[in-house]
């Protein structure tokens, strides 16, 4: 068993017993951490596969980014009444089956069609090259071929930005009135 | 043991995308809800990497990055909505939200 094998199988547990401790946990802090964790986990894969840059995203903008903003949203709305409330919804047993029926058939589709990923001829991953080896890939890929959609993306992020302020800013005249 | 492939990547992620169906299907925290959209958005990300890794390209990362992008688009929207909610409904949770208009 090679050292990649033994990390996979180290991060792939780690991700998935996190996972589900994310949405099991009755404190939304907990799971909040939790899924910090799970989001490390999945930056960990990333170096796995060679992709250092997005390993980096992952941390700085999941990690960094988003999880502060939950947390931030969370010490705003959250109030202590957790331990008194359901955690699951009325429908849980069907939302349950539900969920367990698309297991089922993704299951299906996934088992089926995982042999023909690995047919001899594909190349295995890439060594693991320097990290600025594959920023320059992706940072050569993404302003040429995919610089429109990057400038998109950057509008969307605005726009994103505008909602979110205008949103949940108070209005006063609508509390006084 | 056998080496770790393509379809390992592949497993693992729809394990993790399950978690996250699960997740968004049963709680009633509309925090925890948007968590699971996270799981979800990062099963498609092992994907993508996984993907990227095998044909030896680099695109996938590209998408990968499109995709963390709209994830951060996605939660600053989200939990502007829940504080805007929890301001005029007190409500954090997904089942009492139940009216159109109030």
């Amino acid at each position: 068993m090679t050292l990649d094998s033994v990390l996979f199988y180290v991060l792939a547990a780690l991700i998935l017993a996190s996972s589900i401790l994310t949405i099991t946990r009755r404190n939304v802090v907990y799971a909040a951490v939790w899924l910090v964790n799970t989001l490390v986990g999945v930056a960990g894969i990333f170096l796995l596969r060679g992709a250092e840059f997005l390993a980096g995203v992952q941390v700085i903008v999941y990690i960094g980014g988003i999880m502060v903003l939950f947390l931030f949203v969370i010490m705003l709305v959250s109030g202590h009444d957790e331990a008194v409330q359901r955690r699951f919804s009325n429908q849980k047993w069907p939302a349950l089956a539900g969920a367990v029926a698309v297991c089922g058939m993704l299951s299906v589709i996934v088992l089926r069609g995982v042999g023909s990923l690995d047919h001899p001829g594909m190349p295995e991953a890439p060594p693991i090259g320097s990290i600025t080896e594959n920023s320059q890939q992706v940072g050569q890929v993404l302003f040429s071929q995919y610089l429109l959609p990057f400038e998109l993306a950057s509008i969307l992020l605005l726009v994103a930005i505008i909602g979110a302020i205008v949103m949940s800013k108070t209005r006063n005249r609508a509390t006084e009135g | 043991m056998m080496e770790v492939t393509t379809s390992h990547y592949v497993v693992l992620s729809t394990l993790l995308l399950l978690v996250g169906i699960v997740g968004i299907l049963t709680r009633r925290n509309i925090l925890v809800l948007l968590m699971s959209v996270e799981l979800m958005l990062n099963a498609v990300n092992i994907n993508l990497a996984a993907f990227s890794a095998s044909l030896q390209q680099v695109h996938g990362q590209v998408f990968s990055i499109f995709v963390i992008t709209v994830a951060a688009a996605e939660a600053a929207v989200g939990l502007g909505i829940l504080i805007a909610l929890f301001r005029n409904k007190q409500a954090i949770h997904a089942d009492e939200i139940d009216l159109l208009r109030w």
